[in-house]
């Protein structure tokens, strides 16, 4: 394999790996917060115990966001140095700024929060929760700014002079039309997943045997706040993700049209079908059985049943057309791998939509069952349980699909119009040097994932730990090193 | 000043917030295995490593982004820098990501699960992840103001082992032992018992080692590349930390630990005048040599860098300074339980059971 394969591969690896943890943390901080804050407003210790449960939770994930976060910063400049040069002067001040006003608030606040408990005023040590997610969302924010540069560049012009592309407005590089309609979705998918976490975790305490009696109206309310953050993010998502697709048909109708599999444009007054699931031939040139939607996809790209949609082989003559000039742009296929851009496509969608569906009917489960016991249809139910455990990994692979479909689509641009990914890589870089680092990070992030999934469990098996009676803040009761117990 | 002068002084200023931030914590994580050791007063030795960690526990996360945002900022204001370094360092930095990750999860997960192998392993996790980048950066460091071999397209051509230089070398073992003795005195400054002046004893003859091997490295640095600012900086710089050891000898804990602050941020100032105004310098041809001037985002861009660190940057450094204030008291050692993991024990327990 050749340096620029390697370096696509540890990118698309190292990013998905990342972005497992990154929605965790955005939606389970928010969660937190919201608990630890109830807490405070109720005094109902079940909340205080909630809060501690899912602040371990969170922390563990923290720690591996926080970590691999740091390999995508400088793959940048390591793998794709030439990238990095081309578009430094746009590309690199979000970077810096999500730094300077996201890492450190996350950082520091979390410190705080964790070291905080019973040696700082309350709402104080409750603000540092709120603080650790806005900074989540703000470094969501800026990234997710920079990304949109690559789908659709705005605010720049390309000096000839030195041949890189260089801002000349930054508000429109933070109010990228593919930006408003991409944070959003990524922020509601994030807090949909928070809530999938939630959710499962209290299903599963209130099915199995060992929970005591006492302790599942907690649980109870831990899985209503769980399935409603799922039902109410999941319906953002669907909004969001729905003005996205008109979006994108704009800037990069061949995203569109290859997630779809559409090579014939259909003109306007047809409206072209959307299939849910297809079988075709191996190398994808014809259909053997689909299950379509008519004019779904006419919807879907233009908002009006019978809208216009450009096929896969008319983009591609215009784009060899349009491109052909410059070194930077030129490449013989401006299609993206279609199979791969049709099914995560679908599976971002259809694993969605199945968790919105399981939070709806968790929520039609958590009504009394009428009798006295206030037992709900969840309790002692094995499927629920089930139910539970798979309600946590949809979001996280509907997330990653989402990317898979939203990098990969964009191929073969690396800045879609300005640099093809194959341009962007490193060109004093070795493969041997990729290979390592490729390999090394795989294994790492591997072990990883072992010892994460192995904390997870047992915390998440432990259930929400009691507290004591007199669990609120009051310096003259508290030794200096009491918090200590809480970390490390 | 302009604008891209004004950036490679600051970047200078976010390596340096680095450096005497950062550096403490590295220093500390790898002295676990020396003072981390049964005390001859009788405390056990997992009582003082969880002295040591709590003592950099509030801190190291939020140290770690001065580095992520020298990072960052590089990339924002000198491309050409960020491109060219990260690129041709690719080995070194490569290992330094490895030893951040191993480093931050063993810190994060160390009190996870009670049991002594896990602990022991998360230990070694943070003893090499500390030590590590401590004498990397300095091998860094020194390849970087003395230059290296880059071509006229910008691009390093000098191969890993060629960054394995004496000079180089000898510039990572002035971090670790700077740094090890930062961090020494860091634990006698936060620490109480034994272990307080165990490490004062110990940060003392390191930092004398620290400091014979620190006036070599920068008499080789500053007689190759200096000027007269970069030698007052580097004579500044080693009279401070000669200072803060004589401070701390004499019981002066505080003095002790801002005498190696002031050292290590002088020092780092030092350099990056002896840099002024390459950024980069090669080997090669000096016309090859990436410059503040070559390297550098649009005046636009630099521009808008420019109003955010200059309202954010204070904010973030009031905010940091006040989580030191927060948790200014000094950890004894009394009041840490012998068992602690009370979510992993009643896990375990749990497991028992059900098993």
């Amino acid at each position: 394999m050749d340096p620029l394969d390697l370096a696509r591969w540890q990118f698309g690896i190292t990013t998905v790996y990342h972005f497992f943890f990154v929605p965790i943390t955005i939606g389970l901080s928010l969660l937190v917060a919201v608990m630890q804050t109830v807490w405070m407003r109720t005094r109902n210790p079940q909340w205080l115990r909630l809060t501690k449960f899912f602040g371990k939770l969170f922390t563990i994930n923290f720690a591996l966001g926080l970590v691999t976060g740091i390999v995508q910063e400088f793959q940048f400049g390591m793998n794709w140095s030439d990238y990095s040069r081309f578009v430094g002067d746009i590309f690199g001040a979000p970077l810096a700024i999500e730094a300077l006003l996201a890492f450190f608030l996350e950082s520091t606040f979390l410190g705080l929060w964790l070291f905080g408990w019973g040696r700082i005023p309350e709402k104080l040590h409750a603000s540092f929760i709120w603080l650790v997610h806005i900074g989540t969302v703000l470094s969501a924010y800026f990234i997710l700014a920079a990304n949109s540069f690559m789908q659709n560049p705005v605010g720049y012009t390309l000096n000839e002079a030195n041949g890189r592309a260089e801002l000349t407005d930054f508000v429109a590089v933070l109010t990228n039309p593919v930006q408003l309609v991409t944070f959003p979705h990524v922020l509601s998918a994030a807090y949909m997943t928070g809530g999938a976490f939630v959710l499962a975790f209290a299903i599963w305490h209130l099915w199995r045997q060992g929970t005591a009696q006492s302790d599942k109206p907690m649980y109870r309310r831990a899985a209503k706040v769980g399935a409603w953050t799922v039902l109410l993010a999941s319906l953002a998502v669907i909004v969001s993700g729905d003005f996205q697709g008109k979006v994108m048909t704009e800037v990069q109708p061949m995203k569109m049209a290859a997630a779809e599999g559409l090579y014939e444009d259909v003109p306007e007054g047809v409206g072209a079908p959307f299939s849910i699931i297809t079988v075709g031939t191996l190398d994808g040139s014809e259909e053997i059985w689909a299950v379509t939607v008519p004019k779904l996809l006419s919807y879907l790209a233009t908002g009006s049943l019978e809208g216009a949609v450009e096929g896969i082989d008319h983009i591609q003559e215009r784009y060899q057309l349009t491109y052909a000039g410059s070194e930077l742009t030129a490449v013989d296929d401006y299609r993206p791998v279609v199979p791969v851009t049709y099914w995560s496509f679908r599976l971002m969608m259809g694993l969605g939509f199945v968790g919105m569906a399981i939070a709806a009917a968790v929520l039609w489960a958590l009504r009394g069952k009428g009798d006295e016991s206030g037992e709900t249809r969840l309790e002692g139910n094995v499927w629920w349980a089930r139910a539970g455990a798979v309600v946590l990994f949809l979001p996280l692979l509907a997330n990653s699909f989402g990317w898979i479909f939203t990098e990969m689509g964009r191929q073969p641009w690396l800045v879609m119009g300005l640099m093809t990914t194959q341009t962007g890589v490193s060109p004093g870089t070795t493969a041997g040097e990729v290979l390592t680092s490729m390999v090394l990070f795989t294994l790492v992030y591997g072990a990883l994932a072992v010892v994460m999934v192995m904390l997870t469990l047992r915390y998440g098996r432990a259930g929400a730990e009691q507290v004591p009676e007199d669990a609120s803040y009051d310096p003259a009761t508290r030794s200096e090193d009491d918090a200590f117990v809480f970390t490390y | 000043m302009d604008l891209p002068t004004l950036w490679f002084a600051l970047i200078a200023v976010l390596w340096i917030g680095y450096f005497v931030l950062e550096g403490f914590d590295y220093g500390v994580g790898s002295l676990l295995p020396v003072l981390g050791r049964d005390g001859a007063d009788g405390a056990p030795a997992e009582t003082r490593r969880r002295q040591m960690l709590g003592s950099i526990g509030p801190f190291w996360d939020g140290n770690e982004v001065w580095l992520l945002t020298a990072g960052g900022a590089t990339f924002a204001a000198f491309p050409h820098w960020y491109a060219t370094l990260f690129s041709g360092f690719y080995l070194p930095l490569l290992l330094i990501l490895l030893a951040l990750i191993l480093r931050g999860v063993g810190l994060e997960y160390r009190g996870k699960v009670d049991s002594a192998v896990w602990r022991q392993r998360m230990d070694w996790m943070i003893i090499a992840g500390s030590a590590l980048p401590a004498l990397l950066w300095g091998v860094a460091f020194t390849n970087i103001v003395r230059g290296v071999p880059i071509d006229a397209e910008m691009e390093y051509v000098g191969g890993f082992w060629n960054l394995l230089n004496p000079v180089a070398l000898l510039g990572g073992l002035v971090t670790l032992t700077l740094f090890l003795t930062h961090g020494g005195l860091f634990i006698a400054l936060k620490t109480d018992g034994r272990l307080r002046h165990d490490a004062r004893a110990l940060a003392l003859r390191l930092g004398v080692v620290a400091a014979g091997l620190a006036v070599v490295w920068l008499a080789v640095m500053h007689g190759s590349t200096g000027n007269a600012l970069s030698w007052v900086l580097a004579g500044l710089a080693a009279a401070a930390l000669v200072g803060g050891l004589v401070a701390a000898r004499g019981g002066r804990e505080g003095w002790g630990f801002t005498g190696t602050f002031v050292a290590i941020a002088l020092a780092t100032a030092s350099l990056f005048v002896a840099l002024f105004p390459d950024v980069m310098p090669s080997t090669l041809d000096p016309a090859w040599s990436l410059t503040i001037e070559n390297a550098s985002s649009s005046q636009k861009t630099l521009g808008i860098m420019t109003w955010v660190a200059v309202v954010f940057t204070p904010i973030v450094l009031l905010y940091q300074s006040w989580t030191y204030w927060t948790f200014r008291k000094r950890i004894s050692g009394h009041h840490i339980p012998t068992d602690v993991h009370h979510a992993a024990a009643t896990a375990e327990t749990r497991d028992r059971t059900t098993a």
